[in-house]
């Protein structure tokens, strides 16, 4: 049976924790082979890393234990070897590469020390280690790679950190590459750089090459096979092509399903007045401009998403707009009152028309406040609008209006999931009764078949109660689901803006276009051809 | 680097300067000079003589800039008691609680970051658990107590060791191992903390899954990362000894600067009191340099 490179045979992993036993994986089996790549899909809690955990013996036990099963490498059981032969297994035979380089990367050295250890750890001497680092930043594409040798990872960006790693992982050539959740921190363009070096890498080493992911995007693009878990149970196994347009499972098609940027887009009105009107805002860090003169209108009830790439100046723009930071210069009419010149009590009373919905609701919500405190809070801030004797009333209203229970109301933020946060956080923005809400990558956190519904609650409010959004977002597919405008930023500068249509429909500027086309689709045929179309423009 | 360099250094000096005005101006605040240091019986002639020789009747300022210009040429005045000029004084004593406080820290650094990075890595078994008691012990004993119960024990009834004084290494070791106890205490708990966040780290995932051994991950990737809040404590720890560890030295009839000082307050040798409080602020501002230094040659994020 040693056909398979790795073969994981009914593995079990179990972890205990003082709320009881939590099953990880159950009773899962897997095969990769030589040259392939295998995708495990699933959302978080799924159980998808604890498997290449296990591969690599990452597991803590205590708490972890295997309870069952067997990870066979060339058919060897890894789990019967030796700690020492373990250890040289790790590096030499399979390598991993995670999803935030940055902390996982050591801040204190160089990253050339980091490459040679790799290699040194497992024999090398120093002379060829440092040759051989050196070949392979230049082979990853680090630009200048003899200074960038003496460089600390702090000094790189998101995409060369991932570089650096892969160059790590890739030092003593291993037949197998875990990559877990490899670009999910990075920017479309860049993504779709890594995913591309790594396939070139597969190709002239052999390896095989075992990808993390939750996103359907990145399975279409790179992986040969895939398998789908839910809740620690593998649900379906297959071809990409096989699982894509035949799912047999009932949670890979709701997956599928799920998946931003199919809809039909959002058609504005043409005409109507702007409730915002932004005009040139510039903002300067220090001598950084993150905002180099941004104007737009916003109509109410409508949504404009702002979209752009780390460093764009998108989330500035939020936080000047709600002036969280002072403006340098520009105005913001809200109404035909420019914000940016309203005296500290205006802009207090003027704060129930403008809210914000941040990224991470596990941090936003306050973890000692109970739901129905974390709700009224704003009442108490701004009184007069509900009587204090219907606040539990209109608390359970809103918790209905966002699609959780009225009981919830005693619980605590950490008793809920990602997406059940993120409606507390929303019931807690409607509180107030606004009119603009800014959501500062609502969504991008949460689980995709989360994200869908969260979106089509965000849709409702838009269309019930007339709420107008800016909704800031480096999706591009949930963008094309929820905007009526457009507007991309590149480097504190509008680079285009119009409708969804326009924008997604034909976009005039390169800048756009590339965005656009680094894009993953989760149709395995429609990014083939959208692949060979980018191959095809940049030869 | 060196604009780091620079930068902390002027800060520090901008500190110093400070304190030296603050010195002058607590010595004529806190009322009349000669009340201060001539002994309460002095009669109002011995009084004003003495205001007379050290020139307290000019303006404050002129006195202000001749007090000035004596630090800058090193004169701190003569001891009373000693009649030798007051920094020769001092620092003969502060070489003393130097060597006394290098020592003592240098042995605590190296066993206390041994003993919290093995607790640290296998933290909650027998050892981590062994080392939390003893340190917990070793940060709460007072200080005074494990003297007195040390000479009783080592010097009185087993005669190993001499109970006080100087002469020969034996004298050390008393003073130096009940000096260790305390700063062992707390740093032992301090390098075990952070080494658990250290070892729970992203970056250690990633050595471990390059197959480093558990030996470099701890003293190498971990070690080094959690040095950070560890480098603050020995400072802080190093602070309190150079100040003259008072009680111990007192005890142990150790001529260090600690034991100078309160011998120079009971016996109003103030030119001796104000030279002992320049010297050790000197010493802990080149010493907060140090650390400032340590920190940045440890973590590259700090340099740039």
């Amino acid at each position: 049976m040693a056909d398979h490179l790795l073969e994981v045979r009914n593995l079990s992993v179990e972890f205990h924790t003082a709320a009881g036993v939590v099953h990880a994986v159950r009773d899962i089996s897997y095969y990769l082979d030589r040259g392939e790549t295998l995708a495990i899909l699933g959302e978080s809690g799924s159980g998808k890393s604890v498997s290449s955990s296990a591969i690599m013996n990452l597991i803590d036990m205590p708490p972890g234990r295997i309870s069952s099963g067997q990870i066979l490498l060339d058919g060897i059981d890894l789990m019967t070897m030796s700690p020492q032969a373990r250890r040289e297994v790790n590096g030499r035979r399979i390598a991993m590469i995670f999803q935030d380089p940055l902390s996982h990367l050591n801040p204190v050295y160089t990253v050339g020390w980091q490459i040679r250890e790799a290699l040194t750890t497992h024999g090398s001497s120093t002379a060829e280690a440092a040759s051989e680092a050196l070949r392979l930043l230049r082979r990853v594409g680090i630009p200048d790679p003899e200074p960038s040798m003496g460089k600390y990872p702090h000094e790189f960006s998101g995409g060369q950190r991932q570089r650096v790693m892969i160059a790590m992982a890739l030092a003593l050539r291993p037949d197998l590459l875990i990559a877990d959740e490899p670009t999910t921190a990075l920017d479309v363009t860049v993504q779709a750089e890594v995913l591309a070096l790594l396939k070139e890498l597969q190709r002239e080493t052999g390896m095989a090459v075992l990808i993390i992911t939750h996103d359907l995007g990145v399975v279409s693009e790179i992986a040969d096979r895939v398998v789908v878990m839910e809740k620690g149970e593998l649900v379906e196994a297959g071809t990409v092509r096989e699982v894509y347009k035949n799912p047999r499972h009932p949670y890979t098609r709701k997956l599928i399903a799920a998946a931003p940027g199919k809809g039909e887009m959002h058609q504005p009105d043409a005409a109507g007045a702007p409730v915002l009107s932004v005009g040139d805002v510039r903002k300067s860090y220090g001598g950084f401009e993150a905002l180099k003169g941004v104007s737009f209108d916003l109509m109410a009830g409508e949504t404009m998403a702002i979209v752009g790439e780390s460093g764009s100046g998108k989330s500035t723009l939020a936080r000047v707009l709600l002036r969280l930071d002072e403006p340098d210069a520009g105005s913001a009419l809200w109404k035909g009152r420019d914000l940016f010149q309203l005296s500290p009590a205006d802009l207090y009373k003027l704060r129930r028309d403008l809210q914000m919905v941040f990224q991470d609701p596990t941090q936003s919500l306050n973890p000692r406040m109970t739901v129905f405190q974390l709700v009224s809070e704003a009442w108490v801030i701004h009184p007069g609008i509900v009587p204090k004797a219907k606040w539990r009333e209109r608390v359970a209203e809103l918790l209905i209006q966002v699609g959780l229970q009225p009981d919830h109301m005693p619980r605590y933020p950490h008793q809920f999931s990602g997406g059940q946060r993120q409606r507390i956080a929303i019931a807690r923005a409607l509180a107030l009764e606004p009119q603009l809400i800014i959501c500062d990558e609502a969504v991008s956190a949460l689980d995709v078949s989360v994200q869908a519904q969260v979106i089509a609650l965000l849709d409702k409010l838009r269309r019930e109660m007339g709420i107008a959004f800016i909704f800031i977002a480096h999706d591009l597919p949930v963008v094309r689901d929820f905007a009526d405008h457009v507007m991309v930023m590149q480097k504190g500068k509008v680079v285009e803006q119009g409708t969804v249509r326009e924008i997604f429909g034909s976009p005039r500027q390169e800048y756009t276009r590339a965005l656009l086309a680094a894009g993953l689709d989760p149709d395995p045929d429609v990014q083939a051809a959208n692949r060979a179309a980018r191959l095809a423009r940049a030869s | 680097m060196l604009s780091f360099i620079r930068k902390r250094a002027i800060a520090s000096l901008i500190s110093l300067v400070g304190l030296i005005v603050m010195v002058f101006f607590l010595s004529r605040l806190t009322g009349d000079p000669a009340a201060l240091f001539l002994p309460v019986e002095a009669s109002a002639e011995m009084k004003e003589q003495f205001r007379e020789i050290h020139g307290l009747n000019d303006p404050l300022m002129v006195q202000f800039g001749r007090y000035v210009g004596d630090i800058l040429t090193g004169d701190l005045g003569q001891s009373l008691r000693k009649a030798r000029p007051a920094l020769d004084v001092v620092l003969e004593a502060f070489v003393w609680t130097l060597w006394l406080a290098v020592i003592t820290m240098t042995l605590v650094t190296v066993a206390a970051i041994v003993v919290g990075s093995l607790a640290a890595f296998r933290s909650g078994g027998f050892f981590d658990r062994f080392s939390s008691m003893v340190s917990l012990i070793g940060a709460s004993v007072p200080d005074f107590w494990l003297a007195i119960v040390a000479i009783v024990v080592f010097s009185i009834q087993l005669a190993w060791l001499p109970t006080s004084g100087t002469g020969s290494i034996h004298h050390w070791i008393l003073p130096i191992s009940v000096l260790f106890v305390r700063p062992f205490g707390i740093i032992v708990q301090v390098v075990r903390g952070s080494m658990i966040s250290a070892l729970s780290s992203a970056y250690v995932k990633t050595a471990r899954a390059k197959g480093v051994k558990s030996g470099p991950i701890i003293f190498i990737h971990a070690l080094r990362n959690a040095m950070l809040p560890v480098i603050t404590v020995i400072g802080d720890q190093a602070a309190s000894l150079l100040n003259g560890a008072v009680i111990i030295e007192t005890i142990f009839g150790f001529p260090g600067v600690g034991k100078l000082m309160i011998d120079s307050i009971l016996q109003r040798d103030f030119n001796v009191v104000l030279a002992a409080i320049l010297v050790t602020a000197v010493a802990i501002f080149l010493m907060n340099l140090l650390i400032d230094l340590t920190y940045a040659l440890l973590d590259p994020r700090i340099r740039h």
